[in-house]
């Protein structure tokens, strides 16, 4: 009747070692559109492509600001994400409270990463269904983590969720040694330029499906979503994806041509 | 013998009679502070050109009796706050050795270069006395926080009713009448912090102390002080108030024998 006895709930381990449902949770990430993160010595960015589910509905919203100093980019269930950057920002408020202190990046981290954990330990519980990438700068400076599912978080210079997130990765794996220096504009530019990689090839970035976000040290937290974005994607120039069939030239030629 | 719990200990029923177990009740309400049992008296801080000196003397007074001559109400909280207490001594304990303590053990357990500073802290403070207020439970303190915090020195106050501000030269107790106006000639605003040096504030702290131990009958000549600078904490506890003179004190009617 099953096709596998071991993934009814996440308490069990298949006679593998592993945790079907857990990993099925990490599957749901997959399923979401894609979100990039990068961070320099000065700045963390996130950047994330919308979806909208049909030609009349708005887009999904991808990245949420938790705090002045952080905020989330997500992928995969959008419920289970607001449930977590609502938790998120009661930390942040109450280490303000209490402590008149803007959290921690690495404590908060480990706070959603418990909650998660805990799922995968408790029968009639389920995993959350999202992946997070967090970004922002505290007083040990700009950071960039990735939360999962599983519980397990890992701090990154530049890390890339979702559907399609390999091309970006592959696009941050080759550029990351220049994140360190670069300025606030050329972050932005490397974290678009690693998203527009991860486009299939019919599709391009623009104001409507692309969302920006910076923080940096002494700046904050500031979203680009819709017309704002504009500014950026001129910046960018082209805004398709530079793999595959066209190459970056070509592209930016044939844009020139239909002008 | 009777072996159950709630008889341990107790008298036994066929020697003493039925215990009345009604002194195991109290039909009282709990029974909140009212006010201070054993106390400390000042504590007096001021910001120089580089960092904070605080002051506190080693006296717990029962009353006016003083009872305990070896107090240390100064406690170094993280690597660069102080925390001195006036008022009542168990309440200190309690701050100082439970709070204080676990709170510091807890952040520091976390172990990811993040750490507690002096404002981190009085907010802390301030939250727990005013939370404490609100039970209708105060913890019967006035606190002073001092500090290097953001590169700058740190100086302010939390009392037991949850009141909070900060300023460059503070005192509590009976500091706060006769301290205050001494450090406020050295230290008028703000602005005249950087033009203390740290001899001249350790200076009229001493002075400061002198001048409590000689009119604040529930004060001490022994006293701690510590000074908080950008590189650390330097603690000396069994300071001594120096060169007393009790002139003063023959004009005043009631000191020494009476005539007239």
């Amino acid at each position: 009747m099953f096709r596998n006895n071991y993934d009814n709930d996440s308490v069990t381990f298949s006679p593998q070692g592993r945790i079907f449902q857990v990993e099925y949770a990490l599957e749901a990430i997959k399923q979401g559109s894609v979100a990039v993160g990068l961070v320099s010595k000065t700045h963390a960015v996130l950047v994330a492509l919308k979806r909208n589910a049909e030609e009349l509905g708005s887009y999904q919203k991808k990245i949420i600001g938790i705090d002045t100093h952080l905020g989330v980019a997500l992928a995969g269930l959008a419920p289970d994400a607001r449930v977590l950057s609502n938790f998120m920002r009661q930390q942040s408020m109450s280490s303000r409270l209490l402590y008149n202190r803007p959290v921690p990046i690495s404590r908060v981290v480990n706070a959603i990463a418990n909650k998660a954990q805990v799922n995968t330990q408790h029968y009639g519980r389920r995993p959350y269904g999202v992946g997070l990438l967090v970004a922002g700068v505290d007083e040990t400076g700009p950071h960039l983590w990735e939360f999962q599912p599983s519980g397990m978080v890992l701090e990154y210079k530049g890390a890339a969720i979702g559907a399609r997130s390999q091309s970006a990765r592959t696009y941050l794996e080759r550029a990351f040694e220049e994140f360190v220096d670069s300025n606030r504009e050329e972050l932005v530019l490397h974290g678009l330029k690693a998203l527009r990689d991860s486009l299939a090839q019919d599709k391009e970035l623009t104001t409507a499906n692309t969302t920006v976000s910076v923080v940096g040290i002494g700046e904050n937290f500031k979203l680009y979503d819709g017309d704002e974005v504009g500014e950026w994607l001129e910046k960018l120039g082209n805004v398709q994806s530079s793999r595959g069939g066209r190459t970056g030239e070509e592209a930016v030629e044939s844009m020139d041509t239909s002008e | 013998m009777n072996h159950l719990p709630e008889a341990w200990g107790r008298p036994r029923n066929d020697v003493y009679g039925t215990y009345d177990a009604s002194y195991l009740q109290s039909s009282m309400p709990n029974q909140h502070t009212q006010s201070p049992i054993v106390t400390g008296t000042s504590v007096v801080a001021l910001k120089f050109n580089g960092g904070v000196v605080i002051a506190a003397d080693n006296l717990a007074s029962y009353g006016s009796l003083a009872r305990f001559t070896n107090v240390e109400r100064l406690k170094q909280v993280g690597t660069h706050t102080v925390v001195g207490a006036g008022g009542d001594i168990s309440d200190m304990q309690y701050l100082h050795e439970k709070l204080l303590d676990s709170l510091i053990i807890k952040e520091e357990y976390q172990n990811d270069g993040h750490h507690l500073r002096a404002s981190h802290i009085y907010r802390y403070l301030s939250k727990v006395l005013y939370q404490r207020r609100c039970k209708f439970d105060p913890l019967w303190n006035t606190l002073l926080v001092a500090g290097w915090d953001d590169g700058k020195p740190f100086l302010a106050s939390a009392d037991l009713l949850g009141t909070t501000f900060s300023a460059p030269a503070l005192a509590t107790g009976f500091g706060a009448h006769l301290a205050v106006p001494l450090l406020r000639r050295v230290c008028p605003d703000e602005a005249a912090v950087e033009n203390i040096t740290r001899e001249q504030a350790v200076d009229t702290i001493e002075e400061c102390m002198k001048v409590l131990f000689y009119r604040d009958a529930r004060s001490l000549s022994k006293y701690s002080l510590a000074i908080i600078t950008g590189k650390d904490v330097e603690g000396a506890a069994e300071c001594e108030a120096k060169n007393q003179s009790w002139k003063f004190a023959e004009g005043i009617r009631g000191y020494g024998t009476q005539v007239v």
